[in-house]
């Protein structure tokens, strides 16, 4: 294992060149993604990585591609994408128009899990969603609407367990193992590269979706992002957060209602 | 049993399994009423979906007071902690605990093996591990890591497994410093810090 000391050099490093903060990640799971990618490369010492980073841009990037976690599928935590339909997207419905933010969206999963929903919900035409990342090559993927056919068994019994009633394959178009998601379900949405470590709010929206994303920051930042949120939505708008993670820490809960069971709050003040 | 080479300052007891493990905590919980200022955090390779029910079977059988895991959860002596699924658990400075979905490891989130090396990073030789029953090699790399950080590993007897693959493996593959039973590992916690 990489040790403290050297983690914090890369940190700085990568601060100083490229101008990405790493600072307020948390540091266990940090470590243990930076030890995976200086192992797998058989550097000669922890020097030598740290060089190649500092002048090989090209490096940097994939480097940061392969730091940050980009593990997602669809309709993940059927429990919650229960709620969503049955609670949420009926308290949004009768808006004349629905935006939404998917924060951390890796390749998209999730992304079209909440277009399919609202499709089924007759929301769609009236929706827009914004889907973010910092990283570039997952939003690529996510645009295409691609995805492994191996994976349609699993997560055609997420949508199934979501409360989902159509024949799920109907989403999709299977052809050489890959699975390409109807262009119809893309229509709304709008996808560009966002940093919640230091990029600002940028619209208002009805319902924010982030999961699994504020566990690899630390409080501070858990702080920043929660109240860029905040700023970021609408008086009775809708935040999601993974099935861990909590506003707690960070926001005065009074300015908060969280519905029953899932990790959904609505702002009410 | 080696009574001398318990550490007198432990702060944490983390326990991992797989297959079967569950029927050893059963035999071991019930008789546990209160750790001696450690923490007890448990890892078992569970199904994805299951989400609370091991939590709630955990609560039921002991007296000792479950915590439930979310991020960033400090980790307080004379708690028992269960790690959820579908997530790797990690250790922070500062006594608290972090979740991460990165891909599985050894098939499995929560992984023991990441577990178990990022509990020896920050608690050194004041953990103890215990590798209880399965059917899978997980545990062992991270037993070794522990040991190494200057830890005190044991494993739970093979005979006494419902499934003896995963103990078996760990002692085919490192140095333990105690095999036990259940009987004695229920022991051993209770004499933890005594």
């Amino acid at each position: 294992m990489i040790e403290d000391i050297e983690l914090e050099t890369l940190i700085n490093d990568i601060y100083e060149y490229y101008g990405f903060d790493f600072g307020s990640y948390s540091r266990a799971s940090l470590k243990r993604r930076v030890n995976r990618i200086y192992q797998l490369e058989g550097f000669k010492n922890f020097y030598e990585f740290l060089s190649k980073v500092r002048y090989d841009p090209e490096y940097y990037k994939n480097m940061i591609d392969e730091i940050t976690v980009n593990v997602t599928e669809m309709f993940r935590d059927p429990a919650f994408y229960k709620a969503v339909r049955n609670e949420i997207l009926p308290q949004l419905a009768p808006k004349p128009f629905i935006r939404l933010w998917h924060a951390g969206c890796s390749s998209g999963e999730e992304v079209y899990s909440m277009a399919i929903m609202l499709k089924e919900a007759g929301l769609l035409h009236k929706s827009i969603i914004y889907a973010t990342d910092i990283n570039s090559k997952v939003l690529e993927t996510a645009k295409k609407g691609i995805f492994p056919l191996r994976m349609m068994k699993e997560y055609s019994e997420n949508y199934r367990d979501s409360g989902g009633q159509e024949d799920f394959s109907k989403y999709y178009i299977a052809n050489y193992g890959i699975a390409k998601f109807n262009e119809e379900l893309a229509e709304k949405m709008v996808f560009s590269q966002h940093n919640l470590v230091s990029d600002n709010s940028f619209n208002e929206f009805d319902f924010i979706l982030c999961r699994n994303v504020l566990i690899y920051f630390d409080n501070d930042l858990q702080k920043r992002v929660i109240n860029l949120f905040d700023e970021s939505l609408s008086i009775l708008g809708f935040l999601a957060l993974g099935t861990k993670e909590t506003i707690k820490y960070s926001i005065s809960t009074t300015k908060y209602k969280q519905l029953e069971k899932e990790k959904i709050w609505r702002k009410i003040k | 049993m080696a009574e001398d080479k318990i550490n007198p300052k432990c702060k944490v007891v983390i326990v991992g399994g797989s297959a079967g493990s569950l029927n050893a905590l059963m035999q071991i919980l019930p008789e546990l009423y209160v750790l001696n200022a450690f923490a007890l955090v448990i890892v078992l390779h569970r199904r994805g979906t299951d989400d609370m029910t091991l939590e709630e079977l955990i609560k039921i059988k002991t007296e000792v007071p479950v915590k439930i895991i979310e991020d960033k959860e400090p980790l307080v002596p004379g708690f028992l902690y269960v790690a959820p699924s579908n997530y790797h658990l990690l250790f922070e400075k500062g006594e608290t605990m972090s979740l991460d979905t990165s891909e599985k490891v050894n098939y499995s989130r929560p992984s023991i093996d990441v577990s178990f090396e990022s509990a020896a990073e920050i608690y050194g030789d004041s953990l103890v591990a215990i590798l209880l029953s399965g059917s899978n090699a997980d545990g062992t790399e991270g037993l070794k890591t522990i040991q190494n950080a200057g830890g005190i590993i044991i494993v739970q007897d093979p005979q006494s497994a419902d499934m003896p693959f995963m103990p078996n493996n760990a002692i085919r593959h490192t140095t333990p410093d105690f095999i036990l039973n259940t009987d004695e590992i229920l022991k051993f916690i209770i004499s933890v810090n005594s």
